[in-house]
């Protein structure tokens, strides 16, 4: 009578603590430039190997937190953790942990891919050697192994955030911060970039941060964040924050938290 | 509770780590620098028009006594190699401190400091960089210069070496630090004003300072006090094989200064603020 028992959820997690430390912890952090306060008192936290969805409109603090994360601005208050190092009280522990994709593109336009590759790899004390194995491996399953030696110049919009996103992954971060990644792409780099760093989730167990104002690349299994003029409206399983606000999509459900007066009829 | 502090236990950055970053932030400045050739030809042709130009029309108002380090008397565009040495390191450096606020705009400052490794180290790296593409221009200079019979000892090409890394970080920690209060890109014509022109023409870059002394005690003791008229005595000495002890403590401690000043003053939110939280915009 063994019940051949093992449940997807344990056989796909080896790691028997991984649950225990979030990849990523905001807590309580707020922000302001000078009178203008861009965060408020923000929580959440992003697990190991999910997709957590940032959403919010532009100028809602996407930018402003993920700037706080990675330590570009200092915190006002409140705390970040990195897989439980605090970013600012062990900022080399927390920054060697994430990989990070800016909504500006921070490619070296005139080196070519390998040498952008090869730079990012050496700001991360990772040796020569070792560094050109990873840059290939990576153009290889980002599909530009024959480019390796072009100028990025010469990448189209898609190609330069599929090589950001392999820089990114070059130092094998476990958290993965993307900060509106799609932006100006066509529909077909959109969806190739979507998948690749869905797969990157579900293969290597990567934690993402994917900020976003693009309703359809939610997913129903995603986690989603909703943030608005500085304040977290709703948080958790995107089916359920939909539920929640008894509306049949998250296009619908993010007007009525927001309140926002797009909607036909205009109410709120 | 133990076992998560030991799968992530601190562990630090070894000595070869350090070194990696060290060694990619100075390979990307150079490779960026053999990109920018218009950048290089300028750097070279200003200090080529001082000494093709203006010391060689200025020769004849201007005798040069015998002064150490020279033993015999020299020429005046002798006199102020050593000075438009310094001058390129001036200029580069300010550059480089433009590049700052250029890269902190365009994002690549971004790729810089979300490194691991500790930021004042990082900074420091950038101005050791910066330091080494300055050692390029003053190095092609110097060929041209022996070609126009400027002629130190042989072995002042290499004593002069340490000189000029000590004076390159100076004057980079100094763009740093002033680049930390540039709001704008178009301020950097400000700088040349109010920084560049001062430092250079109030030094003994152009004119021995006992000359200067002759005309207006004032203006002496201001280059006394100039860093820059330190950087370019310690050149010129290192360039004849010898130590100005006094300019050798006088940039060591600016050094130290500037670059420690530079490192606190040093804000990223400063450039980033403004297009950041709006997504883009203003």
């Amino acid at each position: 009578m063994t019940s051949p028992a093992p449940i997807a959820e344990a056989q796909e997690t080896p790691r028997p603590e991984g649950a225990a430390v979030p990849a990523l912890s905001i807590d309580g952090v707020s922000h302001a430039y000078g009178p203008r306060r861009a965060l408020m008192d923000v929580s959440f936290n992003v697990q190991p190997a999910s997709f957590t969805a940032l959403l919010g409109l532009n100028g809602a603090g996407k930018s402003t937190l993920f700037s706080l994360i990675t330590r570009l601005f200092g915190i006002q208050s409140g705390r970040v953790g990195i897989f439980g190092h605090d970013v600012s009280k062990s900022p080399g522990e927390a920054l060697r942990l994430l990989g990070v994709v800016f909504q500006p593109r921070t490619l070296d336009l005139d080196l070519s891919l390998t040498q952008n590759l090869l730079y990012h790899a050496a700001l991360h004390g990772i040796g020569r050697r070792e560094a050109s194995a990873r840059s290939a491996e990576l153009l290889g399953r980002i599909g530009l192994a024959d480019r390796a030696a072009s100028k990025v110049r010469d990448l189209s919009g898609g190609q330069m955030r599929r090589l950001e996103i392999a820089r990114a992954l070059l130092h094998r971060p476990r958290l993965l911060l993307l900060d509106e990644p799609t932006v100006g792409l066509d529909v077909k780099a959109r969806a190739d970039i979507i998948s690749h760093v869905r797969q990157l989730v579900t293969e290597q167990g990567i934690g993402v941060l994917w900020a976003t104002h693009l309703f359809d690349e939610i997913m129903p299994g995603d986690d989603l964040v909703v943030l608005h003029q500085g304040k977290v409206l709703a948080q958790g399983p995107m089916s359920r924050v939909v539920a929640a606000t008894g509306a049949q999509d998250v296009n619908t459900a993010f007007m009525r938290l927001t309140g926002a007066q797009t909607m036909p009829g205009g109410g709120a | 509770m133990s076992s998560i502090a030991t799968r992530e236990a601190p562990r630090g950055f070894s000595f070869a780590e350090y070194m990696t970053c060290l060694g990619g932030i100075v390979w990307r400045e150079g490779l960026r620098f053999l990109h920018q050739r218009e950048r290089f030809v300028s750097a070279l042709v200003r200090p080529l028009v001082w000494l093709f130009i203006f010391a060689a029309g200025f020769r004849q108002v201007l005798g040069i006594s015998i002064i150490p380090p020279y033993e015999t008397y020299i020429l005046y565009e002798v006199y102020i190699a050593p000075g438009l040495m310094a001058m390129i390191q001036l200029f580069n450096g300010m550059q480089s401190s433009l590049s700052m606020v250029y890269d902190r705009e365009m994002g690549n400052m971004r790729t810089l400091l979300v490194s691991p490794l500790p930021r004042g180290f990082l900074l420091f790296c950038k101005l050791l960089a910066g330091t080494a593409v300055s050692l390029l221009q003053v190095y092609a200079f110097l060929l041209i210069a022996w070609l126009w019979d400027i002629t130190p000892p042989p072995q002042g090409y290499l004593t002069v070496l340490p000189a000029l890394i000590l004076s390159g970080l100076m004057l980079g920690s100094l763009g740093m630090l002033i680049s930390s209060g540039i709001k704008q890109l178009e301020n950097f014509a400000g700088v040349m004003n109010f920084v560049i022109f001062p430092m250079f023409f109030a030094s003994s870059a152009l004119y021995p300072l006992w000359r200067v002394q002759e005309g207006s005690p004032y203006l002496y003791y201001l280059c006394e006090a100039n860093p820059f008229t330190h950087a370019v005595e310690l050149i010129r000495f290192a360039l004849y094989g010898q130590v100005n002890w006094i300019s050798l403590a006088v940039v060591a401690a600016c050094t130290i200064v500037f670059m420690i000043g530079a490192i606190l003053a040093y804000d990223p939110s400063r450039g980033l603020a403004r297009r950041g939280p709006a997504g883009g915009e203003g």
